[in-house]
This record gives C-alpha cells, structure tokens and sequence, in this order.
C-alpha cells in the first residue's frame, strides 16, 4: 500500500521518538482503563508492562473499571484528583468532557510527524478544529452470514438491495430467517438504521440527521424506513428480537435458524466460540441501496485521552504515543489480543480473513465516510430515544408516524 | 442515669456543672443527635438539593443554569407543550405497580394462614416460602425471565400443554409491566407471610377459644377474631408493600431495561435513565422527576405517619 521505504523511515520515526522518551520518562503515570473483559484486559496490562520495561523509574498506577460501569464513572473520577491518561469513545460521545474543559487538547501531539499515519481517524478524534484524545482499535461492521446456508441455498453475496431482497425471500423460502438481533438493549437497531439511512441518503445526509440539520418527518427520513419496512414485512428478522440481547441472539444464526446477523466484528469470536468453522461463517459488506451513493461503514473507533487536571502530561503523552506506535498496534491488534484492526496504517493487519476483508473494505471502499454508530454519533439524548423509537418501529412498523413525531419533538427541543 | 449513692456522702458536693445540672434535659438530645445528624446530611439536605437542581439545566459537570420551572412544564405538560409521554407511561405504571402488589398482602396472610400449624418438618416448608424473600431481586428477575423466554421459557411450555399459543410477556408493550409485577410480587408474598406469621404467634389462644365455644369457625372465625388481632401486622405489611411498589426498579433493570419502547418504565427507573445512565446526565430534568415521585411518596407516609400517631393516642 505504501513504499516501504516511507513504512521504515516512519518505523524509525517512532522507534526515535520512543526511544529518547524513554530515556527521560520518570515520576508517575496514571492509568484509568475500561478495558476489563478478558482479552482487552490482557492487552492493557501487557501493554503497561511493555510501557514499564521502557521505562523503568516510571512509576506507573493502573486501575482497571468495569467497561459498562465506566460509563457511568467517568465523570467523578475526571472531576477531583483525576488521574493522567483514559479510556472513551471517540466522536460526539466525547462532547460532555470537551466543552466541560475535562479533556486535554491534544491537538499539539497529532502535530506530530508520528500522527500523520493516525490520518484516517483524526476526523473522528476531531472537535472544534481540535483533537482530544487517540484512537487505540477500531472495528468494522457488516453482514456475517452462514456461507453453508448461502452455498446450500446457491446464494452470492448481494452487492444490490435488490439482490439483498433476493436472497431474503429464498432464505425465508427455506424455513430460516435472514437475520438475527436482539434489540433489549435498543444500540443493534441503531446498526441497522445507520446502514439503511447512510446508503438511501448518503453519508452527508446521515451526519446532518445526526447534527439536529434535518427534520426526522424529512421525506428522505420517510424513504430509509420505507427501505427498512420491506425487510419487516417480509418477516427477514427473527421474531421477539426485542426480549433479547445482541448475544442471545447468537445461537439463531449458530443453530442455523437465521442465516445472517448485521454485527460488528468483535462478534466473530462468539460465532467462532459457539461452534462455527471459518468455513461456515463469511462476511459481506451492507449492499448498496442507492445505486448513485457511497458506501459509508460504521467503525466504531476506541480510544484514549488526557485529563485536563492530569498532573503528568509529558508521561501521558508520551505513553499515547506509545500506544499509537506502528509496533504496538500490530501487537494488541493482533487475532490473538483485541482482534480488531489497527489504527495505524503502517501496522500490519492481523492474520485473520474478517480483519484483513474489513481492513480491505475500510480503506478501500468506504469513500462515502466512516461512522462512528448510531449512538456516538447523534446527541446523547437523541440517540437514546431515538433508539428507542427504532426498535418499536422494527416491532410496530404501522406506528412510524407517532415515532416519527416524537423523534422530531425531541430533536427540536435537544438542538434549539 | 445517676444513681444516688446508697451511703449518704459526708462531703457537700462542688458546686455541680452546667451540664450536671440539667443532664435529665440533655441526654436525650445527645443520643439522638448523630441520627438526627445524619438524617440530616443523608436524608434533609438531599431533598432539599433535589428541590434546587430541579430548578436548573445541569450535566452534573458544568454551571447550572436557571430555568425555573421550565423541567416541570415539559414534565406536565404546562404551558404550550405536550405532557412528557414518557412521565405519562411511568406515572400509570407506578399506579399499576400500587395496586397490584397489594395482592401480596392477601396471599401473603392466606400462606401464612396455611404454615401456621404443627406438623413434622413446618420449619423447612416455612422457610422454603420464606426463601424468595432471601435471594436477591437480581435474581429473581433474571429467573422470570427466563421462565417468560418466548421459545424456551416454562411459561410457554405449560401454555402449550393447555393449548394456549405461545406469548412474549416481557416483549409484549401491553403485557410486559404485568410480568414485572408478577416477579415482584415472589418475594413480597414472602415478606407479608413472615410478618403474618410472626403476628399469628401473638394471637390470643384464649380468645380463639371463647370464640370456638361461641360457635364462630371458618372465615366469621377469621374475620372476627383473628385479623383484628392482626391489625399491627397488617399495617406493617401495608407500608412496606406500598413502599415496595414505589421503589420498584432492580426487577425492572433486569427484566426489561425499561422496555420494550419504555413500556415498562416507572418513575425511579425514569429518573434513574435521564440523570445517571449511560445516556443521561439531564440532572435538572431527573431532579424534577424524583420531586414529583417525593411527593407521591410523602402523601402515603403522611397517610401512615397520621394513622400511627392516631393509634398511639388512642393506646394511651
């Protein structure tokens, strides 16, 4: 993709940079993380032990919370006596802590020669013409399916809505549903609205529905649920999604009594762990539905930021740039640490078909933009109900005027 | 308490402290004073901060800013605007929640009734009913809901052997807050029977008696003679269900988040989402509702405070 000798000189870059840090880094750094499921744990831990061994006098404290409970915790622990470095999402969901001063300006360190490889996410660790944090992983979304079910079917993977459709009705011909979800806690459906709205309208369209720019009783608003309500009306979608979470809903598409799930790719490891071989399981990118439209992807991206009370900020900068370096994204990327993609584009892809076909699809056929999902993208009180209203409308198609209405209400009070 | 020495001291005492001196007066103040200090900063001065922030737009971050009454507006509906619908659903389920859980009062006293005899192994069986009441409500949502799972949930599966279809419960909008309260009602049917029971062991066997050789058996037996005695029992089991009612919310977190649609949410889990949940931080807006539930909650400890003040007056 790029020369190799710009992939070394940047390499060199960075080991420099690394390197000299590392000589200086001493007194203390203070970690708060949300990295606590198994896997993401491991890498964090692993990647304060790589930071330490660079760094031997740094006195580094990690403290490791609860990913949900992080949430809901970030606020005290950025208030009073805040510690250097955390974990967020990126994009509108930074937005509390950038215009409540909690979160450094790093806009200094994007400067940086190392950060022109980061290129690709800087929109999403952008606001006010500034940067406030780094990205660490990012994943992409799409359609994973049952390639036996599709090869027993003699189906392909649909590039058209019309193919999409297609395939629908000889699935639900042969007794299966095309498509699990579990919308109890409402974000899956926020998947679905992202995909349908962003390739009936456009990316552009998308992140002004997102701003509060555009009325939701808009006629193009109208146009993606109509595109939706097809699917709805076929019977596509397993029944009483809305009792269930995105995870019991797996065994439906592991029993084989749906053929497909709109997922992001940290779902892979649980088709793999309920039983699915590489054989059965295949993804495809959501079809085009407007022909004269781009493909936009959601890729949620992960991320770290300084606090603005941090006490240590050249540490905490300094392990930033670690964490962004080309050689410690290709390790915690990797198919045996995160499994997702890295955010750097001079590390290596791990040794995965779904991380290389996302990556592929990421960098070569999402030129419409890439999302940050549905409820980092839209205001925090927005996405919630609107999200909402999604999920009724997947249940109650008939009541979209009502949800509609609603949804507008609430747009018209939140960006007055 | 002082006690006067049993030998009468030669020496006149100093001339006694201020505190000596009126030590009958004070004492009382001191031992009260740290719960009273702590109702205080516990439990006083939060209502009054939630009174205050109900009154601002706040995130819990920045500067509060003024808006008077303009949460309470948008939550009733004041002025030009729709009455919040969300409020709107909560309130009527609160009211649901209310009157349904009192079934429990009844079971409660019908088991409790029924285990109040001798027979071998009483012990365990009481403290099998009692069981629901120990384990969390964490997990007594979680077990409802699995019994309510639309494939492979008991409840379908013994519908189907009726001949009934198959139903949804929890995924139902109209059906799902009846779920809920079927939960609920587990565990506080097993809080009203303990306190049945504990009341039957102080009923009066001579009075049961003089009512036997009166002839009164059956319900005129139980009407009569047993539920007045049962009368403080009652009145416990009244407040603690209706208090029950009104904090519903691990049952309904669990079960349902809220949903399908918000068609399960009641107030406290409404408050709970605008102010601290993931989505929320609309202190102002969340302050407002937990006014609002204050005071349906106040009228009902009112309600109880006034009859248990009357009952004291009478007992004198």
């Amino acid at each position: 993709m790029r020369s190799i000798i710009k992939t070394s000189f940047a390499a060199a870059v960075a080991a420099a940079i690394a390197s000299t840090a590392s000589a200086e880094l001493t007194g203390e750094l203070k970690i708060i993380s949300d990295m606590s499921n198994p896997a993401p744990r491991a890498v964090m831990e692993g990647m304060v032990a790589d930071f330490q061994a660079m760094n031997p006098d740094l006195d580094i404290e990690l403290t490791i919370v609860d990913r949900e409970a992080w949430k809901t915790q970030i606020r005290n622990a950025l208030g009073a006596n805040p510690p250097d470095v955390v974990n967020w999402y990126a994009a509108n969901r930074m937005r509390p802590y950038v215009d409540a001063g909690l979160f450094a300006d790093i806009s200094d360190l994007w400067a940086e020669e190392q950060f022109a490889a980061l290129e690709s996410t800087k929109g999403a660790m952008t606001l006010d013409d500034k940067q406030w944090g780094v990205p660490y992983t990012y994943y992409q979304w799409g359609v994973y399916y049952r390639k036996d079910i599709f090869e027993e079917l003699g189906l392909s993977e649909p590039t058209t809505w019309e193919e999409e459709l297609a395939n629908c009705q000889a699935i639900l011909d042969s007794g299966r549903k095309c498509y699990t979800i579990g919308t109890k806690f409402l974000w899956t459906a926020g998947g679905w609205f992202d995909y349908i709205n962003s390739r009936t309208n456009g990316y552009d369209f998308h992140m002004q529905l997102a701003r509060g720019e555009v009325e939701w009783t808009d006629e193009r608003v109208r146009q993606t649920f109509a595109n939706w309500r097809q699917l709805i009306d076929m019977g596509a979608f397993i029944d009483d999604h809305q009792t269930y979470s995105w995870q019991e809903a797996l065994p439906f598409m592991l029993n084989g009594e749906a053929a497909s799930y709109l997922m992001g790719n940290f779902a892979v490891a649980a088709f793999r762990e309920g039983g699915l071989t590489d054989d059965q399981l295949d993804f495809y990118q959501f079809p085009k539905i407007n022909p004269d439209v781009d493909y936009a992807e959601d890729a949620p991206t992960d991320t770290f930021h300084i606090a603005s009370g941090a006490e240590n900020m050249d540490n905490a900068k300094a392990f930033l740039r670690f964490v962004t370096s080309a050689e410690n994204q290709t390790k915690i990327n990797a198919g045996d640490a995160l499994g997702q993609l890295p955010v750097n584009s001079e590390a290596s892809i791990g040794d995965d078909k779904f991380l290389q076909e996302g990556f592929e699809m990421l960098s070569s056929n999402a030129s419409g933009g890439i999302m940050q999902f549905f409820d980092r993208d839209f205001d925090a009180e927005m996405a919630s109900v609107g999200m909402e209203g999604l999920q009724e409308f997947m249940v109650f198609p008939d009541n979209l005027d009502d949800i509609l209405m609603r949804l507008e209400e609430t747009r018209a009070r939140i960006y007055q | 308490m002082a006690t006067a020495p049993i030998v009468p001291d030669r020496h006149p005492p100093a001339t006694r402290g201020w505190y000596k001196r009126n030590e009958i007066a004070l004492t009382p103040w001191l031992f009260l004073a740290p719960a009273m200090l702590f109702f205080a900063v516990y439990v006083i001065v939060p209502i009054g901060q939630s009174f205050w922030i109900s009154f601002h737009e706040w995130d819990g971050l920045g500067e509060k800013t003024w808006v008077g009454m303009a949460n309470y507006d948008r939550l009733l509906g004041i002025g030009d605007q729709n009455i919040d619908r969300k409020f709107e659903v909560s309130f009527w389920n609160n009211l649901r929640w209310l009157i349904l859980y009192l079934l429990a009062i009844p079971l409660g006293l019908f088991i409790a009734l029924f285990l109040n005899q001798t027979v071998t192994g009483i012990r365990l069986y009481k403290s099998l009913f009692f069981f629901p009441f120990v384990i969390s409500q964490v997990v007594v949502g979680l077990v409802f809901s699995w019994f309510y799972l639309p494939r492979e949930g008991l409840l379908n599966a013994i519908l189907g052997l009726v001949g009934a279809g198959p139903i949804n419960v929890l995924g139902d909008p109209d059906l799902a807050t009846y779920g809920i309260i079927a939960a609920g009602l587990w565990p506080q049917t097993a809080y009203c029977m303990i306190l049945y029971l504990t009341g039957l062991n102080s009923v009066d066997p001579e009075q049961v008696e003089a009512a036997r050789l009166d002839g009164a058996k059956g319900w005129r037996m139980l009407w009569y003679v047993i539920l007045p005695q049962l009368k403080p029992a009652t009145f416990i089991a009244f407040v603690v269900t209706i208090i029950g009612a009104l904090r519903s919310f691990d049952l309904i977190s669990v079960m349902t988040n809220g949903g399908p649609f918000g068609s399960t949410r009641v107030l406290s889990f409404y408050m709970f989402e605008e102010s601290l949940s993931e989505f929320g931080f609309r202190m102002g807006y969340g302050a407002a509702i937990a006014v609002v539930l204050f005071f349906i909650m106040l009228f009902f400890i009112v309600y109880f405070l006034w009859s248990m003040y009357r009952d004291e007056r009478g007992a004198r």
